[in-house]
């Protein structure tokens, strides 16, 4: 795989998620390549969450396809898929007071029996120290606070070592030095050769750590490209229906969103 | 990934805390069985029980008392129902074990969501209708239909995103027997004097009558739902993440769900079949196996089994012998113990929440 393939594409779908009536997706496509951070924006409701599960497979559109490497990704085994992607959900809620090390292991479930499984107990190691989360290894997941299963969700994720990364908002539950973290961390999943999607509420995030932005507005495709071109303050302003103004950062020339108030 | 070294951290197997709690269950349990063996109107030295167990497997010894009333008294009759309560009790808390998993709520338990009710009600049906088509079978067949009609309905109704909110299943489960209390009622009603002994004899739980012909039923549907159990363990444990998040790391939800029910209609269809309705027992054990060895699904199913086999045990111990030539339900004895462990996790998981959401 080079960098720039295009490794999971949702192309012109129409989605209805479950509880809604008429489609919230309208004729949506998007495509995640190698080497690439794909920042996924737009306002509440424009489609985003529905989006991200069709990408990752849990709501099959009326309309249109979702191919991995080409495959369509109903065709992939279950087993198959979660060794070729991982997902990151919002809601990371345990049933069980499973330890944090636990959790982070489950990553490695779809390598289990394989030979790759040998190399486990390394890869849920490195997993929990990127995540900063090593000290709270054999703690309870049920006694830890939001951010603190947030980024044990996300050690797992990493855990499962798949080279298509899906996140739906990593950095939601996180402190200022957390969210920077996962952000890197998505980043440097990227530089690796990771396919990475997110789904970002910050603007000021996806200009400055994403390669590839998809503006999303009322079920459709807004824009999508580079950062600077695609986040202007004349679309943001249409599409969010508040004026801002985008100015480059003082320090590092990377234009920054600020309402104006 | 980073190319920096960084040392795995040290595992924490609970293997040693495991290995404590089987070795000191079993050990409890035999001593169980042997006083419970010894113990009742005809009563027995433990050496004395051990000399008939010997001598009926074919091992001569100086302990055996010569009378063959003794032999008669503890092979024919209580040993039936030890082994009887063994299984019920495993089958029971395995059931509570998969329930509680697949509910992703520590508070599901066949009792008290109603598949038990929807297991006596199917059995209650074969017996007024005078049902025998396929003989000893009939009775567990039944109460397999009822409990399978049971547990779909509470798991249907109940659950949204994978998990089920305390109160809905709580509420889903009272409905649920209510209905099948309405059932049995109707039972009651229609049948003929022994047939409504024996529907009151289900409502309360008891194992006494039991015979070699009921084990030879229950014993291969209990091995074969706790065999199954052990396959489907490491997927339950994904479970705990939540469904989308179980499928995302390959776990086939659908058919794991329906196997899981149906491995629990199983369980609970064995247990109900000739004991009747025996409360909490699901509900208990499991969750003080949690406390003790942790929530990983394999070795919890493990040490349930053997915990509610244990329980079973010292509850049909007090059943017999509490009070003097009476016996007592089990199923009153269960729930004396398990209604108020029941109140306490209800309080403790409200807390927990913030509320009854």
């Amino acid at each position: 795989m080079s960098a720039g393939d295009v490794r999971l594409e949702a192309r012109d779908i129409t989605a209805t998620p479950h509880g809604a009536v008429t489609p919230v997706l309208t004729g949506a496509s998007l495509s995640v390549r190698s080497g690439e951070l794909h920042a996924l924006v737009g306002p509440n409701g424009a489609g985003k969450s529905t989006m991200f599960a069709v990408l990752a497979g849990d709501l099959t559109p009326e309309r249109g396809d979702v191919t991995l490497d080409g495959e369509p990704l109903r065709d992939i085994h279950p087993r198959q898929l979660a060794r070729r992607r991982s997902v990151l959900l919002q809601q990371n809620a345990v049933s069980f007071p499973f330890t944090v090390e636990q959790v982070v292991r489950m990553g490695r479930a779809p390598w289990a029996r394989t030979p790759a499984e040998d190399e486990d107990d390394e890869v849920v190691a490195r997993a929990l120290e990127l995540t900063d989360m090593t000290a709270l290894a054999q703690r309870g997941i049920t006694s830890l606070s939001g951010g603190e299963r947030a980024r044990a969700a996300l050690a797992r994720v990493l855990a499962q070592a798949c080279d298509v990364i899906l996140l739906d908002e990593p950095t939601a539950a996180l402190d200022l030095k957390h969210q920077e973290d996962v952000l890197r961390i998505a980043r440097d999943r990227a530089r690796e050769g990771a396919a990475v999607a997110v789904v970002l509420h910050d603007l000021n995030a996806a200009l400055a750590v994403a390669d590839r932005v998809t503006l999303l507005s009322r079920g459709r495709v807004v824009a999508t490209g580079a950062p600077a071109d695609v986040l202007t303050a004349e679309r943001i302003e249409e599409v969010y229906g508040q004026p801002v103004d985008v100015f480059p950062h003082a320090v590092t020339g990377i234009p920054v969103v600020f309402p104006r108030r | 990934m980073t190319s920096e070294v960084v040392t795995a951290v040290p595992l924490t197997f609970r293997a040693p805390r495991f290995a404590v709690v089987i070795v000191g269950m079993s050990v409890a349990l035999v001593a169980v069985a042997l006083i419970s063996l010894g113990l009742g109107q005809y009563a027995l030295s433990p050496a004395g029980v051990a000399g008939v167990l010997l001598q009926a497997i074919g091992i001569e010894n100086p302990w055996a008392p010569a009378a063959s009333t003794a032999s008669g008294v503890i092979l024919d009759i209580r040993l039936p129902r030890i082994v009887l309560g063994l299984l019920v009790g495993a089958a029971l808390a395995v059931s509570g074990v998969l329930m509680q998993a697949i509910f992703g709520n520590p508070l599901a338990d066949a009792a008290v969501v109603g598949v038990s009710s929807g297991a006596a009600l199917g059995a209650a049906a074969s017996l007024t209708f005078g049902l025998t088509a396929l003989g000893l079978w009939t009775t567990p067949a039944f109460a397999f239909l009822g409990g399978l009609a049971a547990v779909f309905a509470v798991y249907m109704i109940s659950r949204s995103g994978g998990r089920t909110e305390v109160v809905t299943l709580l509420l889903t489960g009272i409905a649920i027997n209510a209905i099948a209390g309405a059932g049995l009622a109707f039972f009651t009603f229609l049948g003929t004097s022994a047939t409504r002994e024996q529907i009151v004899f289900w409502q309360l739980g008891s194992l006494n009558g039991a015979l070699w012909q009921n084990i030879a039923v229950v014993a291969p549907v209990v091995a074969v739902g706790i065999v199954a159990a052990v396959f489907v363990a490491r997927g339950l444990d994904l479970f705990a993440l939540g469904e989308r998040t179980a499928r995302h790391l390959g776990v086939r939800v659908e058919l794991l769900r329906v196997t899981v029910i149906l491995m629990v209609a199983l369980l609970v269809c064995a247990a109900v079949a000739f004991a009747g309705i025996i409360g909490f027992v699901g509900l208990v054990v499991p969750h003080l196996m949690r406390m003790a060895i942790g929530p990983k699904h394999l070795p919890l199913m493990i040490a349930s089994a053997l915990g509610g086999a244990l329980l079973l045990a010292a509850a049909d111990l007090i059943a017999r012998t509490a009070v003097p030539l009476a016996d007592l339900p089990i199923g009153m004895i269960t729930s004396l113990v398990g209604g108020p462990f029941f109140l306490w996790l209800l309080l403790k998981t409200r807390r927990r929440a913030g509320g009854w959401g």
